[in-house]
């Protein structure tokens, strides 16, 4: 019977590493339902974590103004001490614009270079305004996206926002985009390079 | 939970609790040698400093300022031009803020580690907890993706100061997945910082499972506030962004998340990508090196670090003629897998002007690129090279006739 145990090795080679186990130290707790939630910021490209709530890119110009924006990034959005949040138009060339760090590439405005549009939304929420991180409502979050996705002429001014047509808008870098690659121990990070 | 409010509170109840203290200690007299200054002797005793003749100190970015305009996001550079050895003393160590960050003064009693997202057993650990479990020290290095030679730099401190090496002790991060119970579809980790603006990086699964570390000590006590304290997680090899500092959460996902830290690593030409999270084959000479002066002609001991995202250091070549000629110099420390390792190069100056460079191969056989090599990849005249990613080029130093030392890329 040599065929089915070639067979059995091959299934099990092809199967992901066996990862899931049962604990061994028994230490730790389980959070709650309402800890994770209320830590639970990072958005997903496909906004799965999006809370409930909506807003407008004409919403988002009366915030920007009300919650101080406007103090550190400027009344147009660029210009001002803190970087800018508006796209040079053309090609990305030199870091004459400060970057939204990390300025690892000549990157442009978040607007133009993240290619999803939760990028904004999961970073207004978790780091603006200065000295308030965190507060504002999920409604002046997706308000504030708005504005700015507007504001790098990506949607319309009365476009809704919200956890469904959020991670749907075609960000200009969309298709311009490529991840890292995938990682393994004892390998160079490019072959051939240089 | 605002850490940096409740947080300023009880620092400014601790310094008035010192202040008392203080007052109440006995004065040390008789003991000291003439012209050391009084010090208590609980001082003496408690927590040991270094003398008042060694100088040695960080000194922020020139290109950014160190606070920005807002009082926060501080880019300090290690002294490298003064270290001996591979291990860069805490004080001492480099040091990044987030945009946004500044040291959030956390109660480690209060502070909390969640993983959950695609695990069978979302768990929530105390510093306490995360003590009791098996741990691990090991020696590696952090860098930071902006710490690239520029043209203007005087000093190594300057062209590669923002690299820096400590013995980090922590709970391996594959016990701590484990315990919680990886799901089959998981592909990618988000890390995520409890500082004001969160700072969180998608790591791949695979490196979580491999050697990442969540630390709770560096150098033999607990991490300092500015390295992340109460908890860092070192992601060997990896650049510093993604050793997220003040470690709160780490969520199980299937998928890159393009977070803010994220999405400057992406790129459209995928190689360019590919070549800005693992830090490439490095060194660089720290004696002699820039701004510093040789007395004479003679015999000098060269000196540096070099050190790998990928591997340990495999060896480390010298040239004394600008890169026409390459000698293997000998490696001074153990070369451990992702660290910093120190390398020594016997040298007898003849006096007249000239130019060193070090070069690092680590065990993968991968060498550290010249910047003429690099721009021959990218199909570039040298002189207008743009290094694409971790800058990893060999570091000119060019040894005037009188013996000053300068940057060999000004």
């Amino acid at each position: 019977m040599v065929f089915p145990k070639v067979l059995a090795v091959a299934v099990l080679a092809l199967c992901p590493p066996a990862w899931t186990q049962s604990p061994t130290y028994k230490l730790g707790r389980s959070p709650t339902a309402e800890e994770i939630r209320s830590q639970d910021i990072a958005i997903s490209p496909t906004g799965k974590e999006l809370p409930a709530g909506q807003g407008t890119a004409k919403e988002g110009a009366t915030l920007y103004v009300r919650k101080g924006c406007a103090g550190c990034h400027g009344a147009t959005g660029s210009g001002a001490h803190a970087p800018t949040l508006i796209s040079r138009k053309g090609p990305q060339t030199a870091t004459a614009v400060p970057c939204l760090a990390p300025c690892v590439n000549d990157s442009n405005t978040m607007g133009v270079h993240s290619p999803f549009a939760t990028t904004i939304w999961d970073y207004i929420n978790r780091g603006m305004p200065l000295g308030k991180e965190g507060s504002l409502t999920p409604n002046e979050v997706y308000a504030l996206t708005a504005f700015l996705l507007y504001k790098n002429d990506i949607i319309k001014k009365d476009e809704l926002m919200d956890a469904r047509s959020l991670p749907k808008v075609k960000m200009p870098n969309r298709d311009g985009a490529a991840l890292p690659p995938e990682w393994k121990h004892g390998t160079p990070r490019l072959q051939g390079y240089p | 939970m605002n850490y940096s409010k409740r947080n300023r509170r009880g620092f400014l109840k601790n310094t008035a609790a010192l202040a008392s203290l203080a007052a109440g200690g006995a004065e040390l007299t008789k003991a000291q040698t003439p012209g050391t200054p009084a010090k208590r002797v609980d001082e003496l005793i408690a927590y040991g400093e270094r003398s008042r003749y060694v100088n040695s100190i960080r000194v922020p970015v020139s290109e950014r300022h160190s606070p920005d305009e807002f009082g926060l996001t501080f880019h300090v550079l290690t002294p490298l031009q003064d270290s001996v050895g591979i291990i860069t003393p805490s004080s001492l160590h480099y040091t990044a803020t987030h945009r946004g960050a500044i040291v959030p003064d956390i109660d480690p009693r209060e502070h909390r580690l969640m993983i959950h997202g695609m695990v069978d057993r979302p768990l929530v650990f105390t510093m306490d907890e995360l003590r009791r479990l098996p741990y691990v020290s090991r020696i590696h290095f952090i860098e930071c993706l902006g710490n690239r030679a520029r043209p203007m730099h005087k000093t190594v401190q300057e062209t590669h100061g923002l690299t820096s090496c400590a013995e980090w002790t922590g709970v391996p991060l594959s016990l701590l997945l484990k315990e919680a119970g990886v799901q089959a579809e998981a592909s990618w980790i988000v890390a995520e910082g409890a500082e004001e603006v969160k700072g969180a990086s998608s790591i791949p699964l695979a490196k979580a499972m491999d050697d990442c570390i969540v630390c709770y000590a560096q150098n033999g006590e607990p991490i300092r506030p500015q390295q992340g304290f109460p908890l860092r997680l070192m992601v060997p090899g990896f650049e510093g962004i993604y050793q997220i500092k003040y470690l709160r959460r780490i969520k199980v996902v299937d998928r890159y998340y393009m977070t803010y830290d994220d999405y400057g690593h992406i790129n459209p030409d995928a190689k360019v990508a590919a070549l800005t999270h693992q830090i490439g084959p490095k060194s660089v000479i720290t004696f002699p090196s820039g701004g510093q002066q040789l007395s004479g002609a003679g015999f000098y001991e060269i000196s540096g670090l070099a050190w790998s995202g990928a591997a340990a250091v495999g060896g480390v070549e010298v040239s004394t003629d600008g890169g026409a000629n390459w000698q293997k110099a000998e490696l001074r420390s153990p070369a451990l897998s992702m660290a910093h390792a120190r390398f020594g190069f016997h040298w007898n100056w003849d006096g007249k002007e000239c130019v060193l460079m070090s070069r690092c191969t680590d065990e993968l056989g991968t060498v550290q690129p010249t910047r003429a090599e690099i721009a021959k990849y990218w199909n570039e005249p040298v002189e207008k090279v743009r290094v694409r990613g971790a800058d990893n080029s060999v570091q000119p130093w060019r040894i005037a006739s009188d013996g000053s030392v300068h940057n060999g890329l000004s």
